[in-house]
């Protein structure tokens, strides 16, 4: 099993296929280096340019409009510094969205793991109907987030269907204020998360699933193990890159979140921090607010949080799993 | 083998700086002065009627027609959802080297910063007509004594309510003071009735409260001082988020208001109202139109029941009773326009076209002898009230510019959720000033 970068490799097999064309020992090493460099800049360049562009320039310019007091009127003249970073952590409603998508971080991990294992190893059993069922928990996934907000709203609102149904069921005592009261608007706000993006987690550990070899689970049950014993023992460790890449996923996710929050919670409950995250409040101080300076210096700060935990987790979680893919057996 | 890589990733970044450059660095060529109606233009028109129907419908026969009136001028629409329009839209064009020649203008205090970044066409003496016959609304796009728009609608914001619910609570006549208001949302509560419906969801209307307060609380001088500083250390504001408390305090509100939209859904403020379950809504002139298609085909039974009345008098307040919050939408060109782009936006607010504009009844139209236009009665009552308010503060969020605005309507949200207080609107507006 050798697994090489597919850049080197493609670009090593042009090189002996240019070596035969030509007539032997015309070529020398440095023209098949320097063919070989035509080709890595050939294939990269719209690449690099894209990302250059698209990816690298505005975050530059993010980070130089960050220094500005600002609001988009006219060139940013007026320099400040670190000035609006400092606003930032000073604003008691930052912190609540800091807080805020800490807690859809840690919730999301929390409720989505046992969830999605759960009906992924009850998926990855043979049984009639399972191909429908698997496509039954993949939905919300498919579903456009502006539109699963939407339903939501008209489901949790005041009167909606979740209160008449608990109302049906003489549970009306249950009924809440799921989307004004304040301290529970975020709790609501992760159930929806949850449900839209538990699906994603069953595929990726159903595929996960697929690629351990039943020979292993055999053997087990041979030496007598049973079902929970195997899955405890057996496929659950074996299933750990898909899951430790899952949770990167997901905590990029939840800390760059906006969609379902900016559409499902009223403007007002987010101004008041009980449904805000760094990105909603980035667009209400950016551009409601136009403070852009401001709101370039807060998606700097989104940016610099995304970038130091996806370095963390990549160093000290995904390490192992990287290694592996990448230098395999020779 | 790293080295020449970085090498053309540099290069990469430095070819396309260059490109963004270039182009935001076109040549900044005058318009030739060329004379009116001689050569072929094209006006770029931006404006925020982006929903099919007949505000739509009129700016496109408007544009025809004024085509039809002047051949060389072709206008183009771009019909831009208004938040996106007012946010992004415009003002990134505005950055670029390529605005729209006419476009939607709120006018207060971002048509100050406007000026001020020397983006828009001064158009003082090619308007006098024009701003005589419209009046005292024509302040709200003035800088310094200079005109740099019109409007094309006005009004003024009072109570909606329905009669047939106050009838039934026992309430004779509309509330012309606070204390009656109060009075009316104790009888209104026994009958079972929700007294007053706020969207506080979306922020702004139930900051409308606090600026009639203020309204009430302030001496015009003060307001008017407020607009062009930015300084709000007349106790008076600090009044305002008092009086707002102790009405709060009645609750005169529908449950859960807190997160109740204005505009969407028979759950919103104005669908309480259309529906006949809320008795009252604080809300602009438009709230007619809005309330006509939340209520679908009830529409036809409730209609007689709603009325209007404007936001009651504070005994013993020292703000003038006779002033109003009001508020309007009208439209800018672009310092680079041609001439032509003037002689369009005259057309938009002359008196046949505005009576054409308010026979469409999307909004109140602002210019002398379109009034005939107004058909239905309770717009002909705000129409009259809007003319006869001794002085006409326009919004605050939009007076004070969106910085300040947008700091102030989340303090007074704060308010209502019961966890802010008066003080902490000022301070949060004085330290929006800053920002």
């Amino acid at each position: 099993m050798t697994t090489t970068n597919p850049t080197q490799s493609l670009a090593d097999r042009a090189g002996v296929r240019s070596a035969r064309l030509r007539p032997a020992g015309n070529t020398t090493r440095a023209a098949r280096t320097r063919r070989k460099w035509y080709e890595i800049v050939g294939l990269t360049t719209p690449a690099v340019v894209v990302y250059t562009m698209f990816v690298l320039v505005p975050m530059g310019f993010a980070v130089y409009y960050s220094l500005y007091r600002w609001k988009g009127v006219g060139p940013p003249t007026e320099f400040v510094g670190w000035r609006n970073y400092l606003l930032a952590f000073e604003d008691p409603i930052f912190r609540d969205a800091l807080w805020n998508n800490a807690i859809i971080l840690v919730g999301s991990l929390v409720f989505q793991l046992p969830i999605a294992l759960g009906i992924a190893l009850l998926l990855n059993r043979r049984f009639r109907g399972r191909a429908f069922f698997r496509l039954l928990v993949f939905v919300p996934y498919v579903l456009a987030e502006v539109t699963v907000g939407i339903m939501w709203k008209l489901v949790l609102i005041r009167d909606g269907s979740v209160d008449a149904i608990l109302k049906a069921l003489g549970l009306g005592g249950l009924v809440q204020g799921w989307l004004s009261d304040l301290p529970l608007i975020i709790w609501t706000m992760l159930f929806i998360l949850t449900w839209k993006y538990v699906g994603f987690a069953i595929i990726l550990f159903l595929a996960g699933l697929s690629n351990i070899p039943d020979e292993l689970t055999e053997a087990a049950s041979i030496d007598g193990a049973s079902w929970w014993q195997i899955q405890r023992h057996v496929t659950i460790p074996l299933l750990g890159p898909t899951i430790r890449i899952w949770m990167f996923l997901s905590m990029i996710g939840s800390l760059q979140v906006f969609d379902v929050l900016w559409v499902v919670a009223a403007p007002s409950v987010r101004s008041l921090g009980a449904a805000n995250t760094m990105a909603t409040y980035m667009v209400d101080n950016g551009f409601f607010a136009r403070l852009w300076g401001y709101g370039n210096a807060v998606a700097v700060i989104l940016f610099v949080i995304s970038f130091v935990a996806a370095l963390l987790f990549q160093r000290f979680v995904l390490r192992r799993d990287i290694q592996g893919a990448l230098t395999g057996a020779k | 083998m790293a080295r020449p890589r970085r090498i053309r990733a540099a290069m990469a970044l430095i070819a396309t700086t260059t490109l963004l450059l270039a182009s935001a660095c076109k040549s900044d060529e005058a318009p030739a002065e060329a004379e009116l109606f001689k050569n072929p233009v094209t006006l770029t028109w931006w404006h925020n009627a982006s929903d099919a129907g007949p505000g739509k419908d009129y700016w496109q026969k408007v544009a025809n027609d004024f085509h039809g009136l002047h051949p060389t001028v072709t206008v183009e629409i771009e019909a831009i959802e208004t938040n996106q329009l007012q946010r992004t839209r415009i003002p990134a064009a505005l950055l670029s080297n390529d605005p729209p020649d006419i476009f939607q203008a709120w006018g207060g205090g971002e048509i100050i910063d406007q000026v001020k970044a020397d983006y828009l066409k001064d158009i003082t003496e090619a308007t006098k007509t024009e701003v005589a016959n419209i009046g005292s609304a024509t302040g709200i796009w003035q800088v310094e004594g200079r005109q740099y728009g019109l409007p094309f609608r006005m009004g003024i914001e009072g109570f909606w309510y329905n009669k047939k619910l106050f009838t039934q609570a026992g309430i004779t006549a509309p509330p012309t003071t606070l204390d009656e208001l109060k009075t009316a949302v104790t009888k209104l509560k026994a009958a079972n009735v929700i007294p007053i419906s706020v969207g506080a969801g979306d922020k702004w209307p139930a900051a409308h409260y606090w600026y009639n307060f203020a309204l009430r609380a302030c001496s015009i001088a003060t307001l008017k001082s407020a607009a062009l500083t930015l300084k709000f250390d007349d106790p008076c504001f600090v009044k305002a988020g008092q009086d707002l408390q102790a009405f709060i305090g009645v609750q005169p509100f529908q449950p859960n208001f807190i997160a109740t939209v204005a505009q969407q859904g028979a759950g919103s403020s104005a669908g309480l109202v259309a529906t006949g379950k809320a008795a009252m809504e604080l809300m602009g002139d438009w709230n007619l139109g809005v309330m006509q298609t939340l209520a679908g085909d009830n529409w036809k039974t409730m209609r007689p029941d709603i009325d209007w009345f404007p936001f009651p008098a504070i005994a013993g307040a020292p703000g003038d009773p006779k002033a109003s919050l009001g508020g309007g939408d009208g439209f800018a060109c672009s310092k680079k326009a041609p001439a032509e782009c003037v002689e369009f936006l005259k057309y938009i607010v002359s008196p046949a076209v505005q009576k054409g504009y308010a026979e469409i009844n999307v909004g109140l139209p602002v210019a002398k002898g379109a009034e005939a236009g107004v058909s239905d009665p309770t717009l002909r009552t705000i129409l009259k009230a809007t003319n006869e308010a001794s002085y006409t503060q326009l919004w605050l969020d939009t007076a004070y510019g969106s910085t300040v605005g947008s700091a102030m309507n989340d303090a007074i949200i704060a308010i209502f959720a019961g966890t802010g207080k008066p003080d902490q609107v000022v301070s949060a507006m004085k330290a929006a000033a800053q920002k």
